[in-house]
């Protein structure tokens, strides 16, 4: 690992200044900096240290509404009692990430910047246009398995592996940001970046803006919701495709539905598509299948991934499915 | 947890022998106080790291080190513009087995060649681990690159015709399998692919080297001590009883620390080239590059029967790989030589170089990936035939080998299937596929024939009685895990008829004598025919000085009336203790020696397989669920029965079955390396990307073993290491034929090839 300063500031507005030099880099947990860090991938001058900060709580918002500090732990989280019971897909979406060893040190935060598990960005013999901007990207007629279907572009076909950004995405957060020009928020659906021309820019974050919290509406939809990852095994994978989404129907008619996908962009994709097509109508299996293969029309795959599109319907297909007759879908 | 173990080794013959005895390692490991190759302290220790090729095959025109040279800390960075030359790696011969231990016959740093894509081609030594990694990435090699062949899909028909060797024959013709095949009743020809596969065990390769003149101590993560020894010796150009290979702990070997590999050898070399002593442990990614994995293959299977399912025609083919610069053909149709009754049987085996690091042993090389394929024909010539799978197998279980006539010694494999359907409760399953459901999941279950040839090596053992009842055995081979030190003790605790506590087994030491390796589900085997010769040689050490004394109650007894039990010998009621002979005989202590030698070994083992046909065996049952909207793939029971001879230790036993049966599943469902066809390079070199089973894709495994003594083996035990991954692919892939219909021929069994 290349050397590197340390420091950790004790107020925000340290964070912010000491981030804003180039070569600066935020630490959080940790789980996946420091991965990147050991490969070479990450090589900052200075590691700005902020768990020292005070965003490690979950506070009820007017409403009903969730307001989740950046530093708050994924396992806490995931155990919080009003996010189990108001949006239980987000807490079904950091169970079903990393192990619980990883939970207990990873953040909200840092998960929202989780950069992509593409085995090309991982090693530096090969060429990659994230790591590398103009150097090539390998994975486009490589391994592909794991790419990305929908927003993809000619440069860059990295799929983002977050879960928790899955459901945030489906639950209309919000990021709140802080900077050197003050505190800005942005929806999480605007946060992370197509990869267009740059896949190397990921986000619309300024260079020493920090995340300092994301926070939840209220959404009595999402009381019945459910997050749905689809792995190679059944733990400690990253999805092939997972699914987030809640969904109320009266009268056999979908009243309201939220759906995100994981695994299959290069940033957690809101199924705006599909939910058009789905609010208003029956609440039955081919209407399901006829909004997902909607969704999915854009795809674009490659030789190794082209079952993402059926795997992805199918997921969302079995999800609401299950949402709609309340059972176990297995 | 079964409980049955202990009352069904109740017939075993001893009184520690069967039982379920603790590992006498577990606590030191529990506590941390078991030291690994990479834990030994040293005055002075530097550390080294790796620099890896980043092309498939060329030749080095300059290595730019400036820069890690610069580094602070940094010793020295070895390219082959300075490192000392090694000696070229011994050509393999049958009469000196060590030459088997040579991973590849690249001589690193002595060559500007390179012959695959991570490739050691420089070594940094800095004062601590992370400054030579973070060193390592700032050279910049520079390469003239060559013409390479990396894809094996690509090169599979440039194979040639694999070459057999003393102990495994590539090929086999009886009769005229393919006209037998065009006129069958019924008929499978089928073509399946295994993927390659990387040595993950949980300590990554190791050492720590220390030279002091030309005398040598290693601490090696090493599967074969007195191997490694001799190669290290050769290879630095010192006498070998100057070298001192420690290596009591592995943590998981498998076949991948059974060879000498460039860390080995390159932390030996910087030790020498820096005068510091030097560790080098590899990092995962390190051992993906310099280790050679499993061999992909592609193979045929053409199963024709009568319309009773009795084989008419049995055809197993396959192609591997090995590097162009070393490797071992693999022997993936060895296990089809024996598995079923067929008056024609066409078996060959072919292999192709590749510009890709030499492949190597990996648990049960050739009947792991080669059972996935004949059972998996098996299995579907059953459905062709609407026969049940177990029973189209008991209907070609064969009297004797089916190519080369032996007599098969002790094989149970009806039992097996038997005892096995019954637990498994088989005659639940309904035949049809696609039918069985649990709520909305599918259910499957399928079998397979596990199969695994017993085998012995040589083997030196010492064991020593001191007047205290303190039994000392000596032997140099390692623990990895296996339980090998606990089931020599209880051995040997049996044979002298002393308590285990005062057993003390000392290993994992090339000063020792010299013990068999690990491999070829041979050590335990190997060391028991050692320590039973060993322990019989003292009997009669003891007899002889009893007998001197008048009036011994001993006198005028023969050896082979010999009771040993309670700390002496006895008989018929009359006897002395063990303190009171050596005592009487005015000596503190005796020992005894077993010895084998290598010719003499050769022989007897070459004679023996003219003879007989010993395996381990078993059947394996597993059950899968189905998601029927994503086809994921989850085995939710598994059984394995097997036939393995007499069972020395239930609970070490137990663990190696499972164990195998857990690498079995992952190599059923989620286990490949990804090798990219342009360049040769592993692109999934880690434990995120390569998906080896983790605790949540591993049900319950019930493992159930018959527990009759091979009376051709030692103590009439069969090695376990191996056996229990061999046909557990293929009962994976059985179940899922079951659950949905559908037969996936290429592994791993990923959802995306059950869609559509």
């Amino acid at each position: 690992m290349k050397p590197f300063a340390y420091v950790k500031p004790a107020d925000v507005e340290a964070a912010i200044q000491a981030a804003a030099q180039p070569g600066a880099r935020f630490l959080g947990g940790g789980t996946n900096l420091v991965d990147l860090m050991r490969e070479g991938i990450e090589q900052p001058d200075t590691v700005v240290d902020v768990t020292g900060l005070p965003f490690d709580t979950v506070d009820d918002l007017p409403g009903g509404g969730l307001r989740i500090g950046a530093l708050v732990r994924n396992s806490a989280l995931a155990a919080d009692r009003r996010v189990r019971e108001r949006y239980p897909m987000l807490s079904q979406a950091v169970l079903s990430g990393a192990s619980a060893q990883l939970r207990n040190m990873a953040t909200v935060g840092g998960n929202l910047l989780q950069r992509t598990r593409c085995p090309y960005f991982y090693d530096h013999a090969s060429a990659c246009n994230k790591r590398e901007p103009g150097r090539g990207c390998d994975a486009l007629d490589g391994f592909n398995r794991g790419a990305a279907i929908l927003g993809v572009s000619a440069s860059c076909v990295a799929a983002h592996p977050s879960d928790l950004c899955v459901a945030l995405a489906a639950l209309d957060a919000v990021v709140e940001l802080r900077g050197q020009d003050g505190t800005r928020r942005v929806p999480l659906t605007d946060f992370h970046r197509l990869p267009g021309d740059t896949p190397e820019v990921e986000t619309v974050l300024a260079p020493g803006e920090l995340v300092t919290a994301v926070e939840l509406p209220p959404a009595p939809v999402a009381a019945n919701s459910r997050y749905r990852k689809v792995r190679d095994r059944a733990s400690y994978a990253f999805a092939l495709v997972s699914v987030a989404a809640a969904l109320e129907v009266r009268d056999g008619v979908v009243t309201d539905v939220c759906l995100a996908l994981g695994g299959v962009a290069p940033r957690p994709w809101r199924a705006t598509e599909a939910e058009r097509l789905l609010v208003g109508g029956p609440a039955d299996e081919s209407a399901y299948r006829r909004a997902a293969e909607a969704e999915l029309a854009g795809a674009s795959t490659r030789r190794d991934n082209a079952f993402k599109a059926a795997l992805a319907t199918a997921t969302i297909v079995a999800t609401l499915r299950e949402l709609s007759t309340g059972g176990d879908p297995r | 947890m079964s409980t049955t173990y202990a009352d069904k080794t109740a017939s075993a013959t001893g009184k520690y022998v069967g039982r379920a005895v603790d590992r006498v390692d577990g606590p030191a490991k529990t506590t941390g106080e078991a030291r690994f190759a990479a834990e030994y302290p040293y005055p002075g220790l530097a550390y080294a790291a790796l620099v890896h090729a980043t092309i498939p095959r060329g030749r080095l025109t300059a290595v730019d080190t400036a820069a890690a040279l610069a580094v602070r800390g940094v010793i020295d960075v070895l390219t082959h513009e300075n490192a000392p030359p090694m000696k070229p790696a011994p050509k393999v011969s049958f009469l000196d087995l060590s030459t088997l231990v040579s991973g590849t016959p690249v001589n690193y740093l002595a060559t500007d060649e390179v012959h695959w894509n991570g490739q050691p081609v420089a070594v940094v030594v800095a004062e601590t681990p992370e400054t030579a990694r973070y060193a390592a990435s700032l050279v910049r090699p520079a390469y003239e690159e060559l013409p390479a062949a990396v894809d094996f899909a690509a090169e599979e028909g440039n194979a040639v015709p694999q070459k057999g060797n003393l102990i495994s024959e590539a090929a086999a013709d009886k009769g005229d399998a393919p006209a037998a095949l065009a006129t069958a009743a019924h008929s499978v020809d089928l073509t399946f692919s295994t993927p390659p596969h990387h040595h993950n065990a949980i300590e990554p390769h190791a050492t720590t080297a220390v030279w002091d003149g030309d005398r040598l101590t290693v601490h090696e993560a090493a599967q074969n001590i007195a191997w490694t020894r001799r190669h290290l010796a050769q290879r630095f150009g010192v006498p070998e009883k100057g070298v001192r290979v420690l290596s009591p702990y592995v943590g998981g070997g498998f076949g991948g620390k059974g060879s000498v590999w460039a860390g080995t050898l390159l932390a030996v070399l910087a030790a020498r080239a820096t005068g510091r002593p030097v560790r080098l442990a590899l990092t995962r990614e390190g051992v993906y590059h310099t280790v050679g994995g499993r061999t992909p293959s592609t193979q045929r299977v053409a199963l024709g029967s009568d319309a009773d399912g009795r084989l008419t025609a049995l055809i197993h083919t396959s192609v591997s790989r090995t590097g162009r610069a070393g490797g071992m053909g693999e022997p993936i149709t060895a296990g089809t030589r024996h598995l079923y009754a067929s008056p024609n049987i066409h078996l060959r085996q072919n292999v192709v170089q590749l510009d890709l690091l030499a492949n190597t042993f990996m648990r049960a090389p050739g009947e792991s990936i080669g059972t996935f394929a004949v059972e998996s024909a098996m299995d579907e010539l059953a459905c062709e035939l609407g026969l049940d799978p177990i029973e189209l197998r008991l209907r070609n279980e064969p009297d004797r080998d089916p190519v080369g006539g032996q007599r098969l010694a002790h094989r149970r494999l009806r039992e097996a299937y038997a005892l096995g359907a019954e637990r498994f409760g088989w005659s639940t399953r309904d035949p049809r596929p696609g039918v069985m459901r649990d709520g909305r999941w599918l259910v499957g279950m399928g079998v397979a024939t596990a199969y695994h040839p017993s085998m012995r090596m040589p083997a030196n053992v010492t064991v020593r009685l001191g007047a205290d009842g303190t039994v000392v055995v000596r032997c140099g081979l390692q623990e990895m895990g296996m339980g090998t030190a606990t089931v020599q003790a209880q051995i040997a605790a049996d044979e002298l008829g002393v308590p285990l506590e005062s057993v003390r087994f000392e290993y994992g030491d090339s000063d020792l004598p010299s013990g068999p390796g690990a491999g070829g589900s041979a050590q335990t085997a190997s060391a028991a025919a050692g320590v039973l010769d060993a322990c019989d040689k003292l009997r009669r050490t003891l007899l002889g000085l009893a007998r001197r004394v008048p009036g011994s109650p001993l006198r005028g007894v023969r050896p082979e009336d010999l009771e040993a039990r309670d700390g002496g010998l006895y008989h018929a009621g009359r006897g002395q203790t063990y303190a009171e002979i050596l005592a009487a005989a005015g000596r503190g202590h005796v020992e005894a020696e077993s010895r084998a030698g290598m010719l003499g070994f050769m022989v007897r083992t070459l004679r023996e397989r003219r003879q007989w046909v010993r395996a381990a065996t078993g059947a394996q049952f597993c059950e899968v669920r189905v998601d029927p909207d994503t086809m994921e793939v989850r085995v939710s029971r598994w059984l394995g029965v097997f036939d393995v001879g007499t069972v020395i230790n239930a609970r070490t036993a137990a663990s190696q079955l499972r164990g195998g049966i857990v690498m079995g599943i992952g190599m059923a469902l989620s286990e490949q390396t990804l090798i990219d066809h342009r360049d040769g390079r592993i692109v999934n070199a880690s434990l995120s990307e390569y998906h080896v089973p983790v605790h949540a894709d591993i049900p319950r495994i019930d493992v159930q073993w018959l527990n009759e003594p091979d009376s051709t083996m030692p103590l009439g035990l069969r090695g376990i290491g191996e056996v229990s991954i061999t046909g557990a692919a293929a009962a994976v892939a059985n179940a899922v034929r079951h659950a949905t219909g559908r037969r996936v021929l290429d592994l791993p069994i990923t959802l995306d090839k059950l869609m559509g």
